[in-house]
């Protein structure tokens, strides 16, 4: 079995959010790129699983739907451990367009499991792990917080609204991995930064996919009103204020 | 044309989102003079669904065939998509739930509807529609149209303002004409009962790293009991173990939206802000008057958590019981 994980690249979740003038694109300017957070604990998930399945899953690769400039982020998580890498050359312009990319990879290389973060921490669309899996019309398990192969098959956990579901699935499938499915992610060792300097990034152009959205501007959020201080000792007066003022009691 | 609700239920019970949908779908259709179309899929009984007609659902298509039940993205994908095409549906509205996150997407794909997800507001043009989300976990907004005939929205909460609208009922019961092969299958559930489920929580309580133990929990438990609230704390508290991932907020973790949020000795790191930046309120109580929660607080009292926490609990008692 072939595991495909999908690595977005985005700005680290310190960033200052600021615009262009026009509002219309992210200022880049000093803004250190990371492995999306899901994406890191998906990669981590995978390469536990290759590790314990005692040669069934012969390799996990990785895939990124951006410009050269992406290729950082992709070396950190080869250095993580990943085997190899595909990078498509095009910008990754919203949801559908890299999902109809990934999707084309991953039934052109015949993956068995793809893993996809819940979301990426720039657009939050959750959207892309899903439109993946209609996009190669397989099945798709979605707020995933446990990942278990034992004897070939694949146990699920599933987070529901107040509890979870533990959902078996036959493969191929897409699970949309969020926190829970591991703890924390693996970080690269000197070993595996110096070995993923070898490993391939197989680059390849996009496939031609028409867009359904157009994204007009960015707004920032109006700043709030400065917060009010209450005495310690005045916890009646509190209560008062979230009754009478605010009117959420 | 038609708009359609994806509503969901819970045991029966018509969640809070899905009728916030009815009531968004509703101020579409007040805008363009379509029909609202509910669809419910699982055993609610007419007397719940009348809840939708209240709010402006003109027709609600009811499945109840009990092999529908279990929740496969791929057959409920294709579900609403039959629907879609009976009802002729050009707009498709789901909640950016867990159960709208993995629907809507590939209903997108597979009808060629261009998707926005994360909905905050109404839209701001119908034709096309143009509407904002939320980007960057709640530091940026972003202004979208969709391009395509048809336009799938997942709205989070807080989405629009609830208010009625009584129709008069219409229940279509309706048997799928997709036959239902699901390759997953639910081999059990597991439901935590009696607790406030923190998604949908109109109050949240909170503790971070400032509560020193997870043996101190009692405090935010016993504010939560008294007022009805969900529980949740920050990323650190759930990687030390003190509380379950469950209630892990922020970033990483679950994104809420309560009327009421209450953090204890949080400081409000950006990636916990972004957990809860949707909220109507924020009441932070943490003993560093420079802590940056402060900065997206609405009401703060600055002091120690173990002393302020029990006076709070006492007043908000004396409160409910006035
Ligand atoms: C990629 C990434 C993702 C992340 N995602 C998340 C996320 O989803 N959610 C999240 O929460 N964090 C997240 N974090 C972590 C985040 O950066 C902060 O480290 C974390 O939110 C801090 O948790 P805290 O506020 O509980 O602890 P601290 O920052 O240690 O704050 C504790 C607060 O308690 C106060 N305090 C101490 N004692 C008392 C007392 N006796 N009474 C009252 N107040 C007291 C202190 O003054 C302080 O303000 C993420 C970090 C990264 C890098």
């Amino acid at each position: 079995m072939k595991i495909l994980v999908c690595i977005g690249n985005v700005p680290d979740t310190t960033t200052k959010i600021r615009f262009d003038e026009q509002m219309k694109n992210l200022d880049t300017n000093g803004v250190q790129w990371v492995i999306n957070p899901w994406d890191e604990l998906a990669l981590t998930k995978a390469l536990e699983i290759k590790e314990q399945s005692n040669g069934k899953i012969e390799k996990v690769s990785i895939i990124n739907v951006g410009k050269a400039d992406a290729e950082p982020t992709l070396r950190k998580a080869l250095a993580i451990g990943a085997d190899d890498a595909f990078r498509i050359d095009a910008d990754p312009v919203d949801a559908y367009f890299i999902a109809a990319q990934i999707a084309e990879v991953a039934k052109q290389e015949k993956f068995d499991i793809v893993f996809a973060g819940k979301e990426s921490s720039d657009f939050n669309d959750a959207a892309i792990g899903s439109m993946i899996a209609e996009f190669m019309d397989i099945n798709s398990v979605s707020a995933v917080t446990s990942f278990e192969l034992a004897d070939g098959n694949i146990s699920l956990k599933r987070e529901i609204d107040g509890g979870k579901e533990t959902i078996s699935v036959k493969t191929p499938f897409v699970a949309i991995v969020q926190k829970g499915i591991c703890i924390n992610p693996r970080i690269a060792a000197m070993r595996g930064i110096m070995m993923a300097r070898t490993k391939p990034i197989k680059v390849s152009p996009a496939i031609e996919t028409e867009t359904l959205i157009e994204y007009q501007k960015f707004d920032l959020p109006q700043p709030k009103a400065a917060c009010k201080i209450i005495d310690p000792e005045e916890t009646d007066k509190l209560v008062d204020l979230l009754h009478g003022e605010a009117k959420v009691i | 044309m038609s708009i359609i609700v994806f509503s969901e239920n819970r045991n029966g019970k018509l969640k809070k989102n899905s009728i916030e949908a009815v009531v968004y779908a509703q101020s579409i259709a007040a805008a363009t003079s379509k029909p609202v179309v509910a669809v419910s899929v699982g055993n609610v009984d007419d007397q719940e669904l009348a809840l939708l007609a209240k709010y402006g659902a003109t027709k609600i298509v009811s499945v109840t065939d009990q092999n529908w039940l279990a929740h496969d993205s791929r057959e409920y994908t294709k579900l609403v998509a039959e629907i879609s095409e009976k009802e002729n549906a050009d707009t498709i509205l789901f909640s950016h739930s867990n159960m709208g996150k993995a629907i809507a997407p590939r209903l997108s794909v597979r009808l060629k509807a261009g998707l926005i997800s994360g909905v905050v507001a109404l839209p701001e043009s119908f034709a096309p529609i143009t509407v904002k989300r939320k980007a960057y976990n709640g530091a940026a907004f972003q202004l979208v149209t969709v391009k395509s005939d048809k336009a799938i929205l997942t709205l989070n909460p807080n989405s629009c303002a609830i208010k009625e609208n009584p129709v008069s009922l219409n229940i279509e019961p309706y048997t799928p004409q997709t036959a239902y092969n699901a390759e997953t299958k639910i081999e059990s559930v597991d439901v935590v009962t009696g607790k406030v489920i923190l998604t949908e929580a109109n109050i949240v309580v909170s503790g971070g790293r400032g509560l020193k133990s997870g043996d101190n929990w009692n405090l935010i438990e016993d504010l939560a009991t008294v007022l009805n609230a969900g529980l949740a704390c920050s990323r650190p508290v759930s990687d030390e173990g003190w509380r379950s991932h469950e209630e892990h907020v922020g970033q990483t973790g679950k994104i809420i939206a309560p009327d009421l949020y209450i953090a204890v000795g949080i400081s409000g790191a950006i990636q916990h802000i972004g957990g809860v930046s949707g909220s109507k309120v924020i009441v932070a109580i943490d003993k560093d008057k420079d802590a940056p929660i402060f900065k997206y607080a609405d009401y703060g009292i600055v002091g120690d958590a173990f002393a302020v926490m029990p006076k709070m609990i006492e007043s908000f008692k004396k409160f409910k019981n006035s």
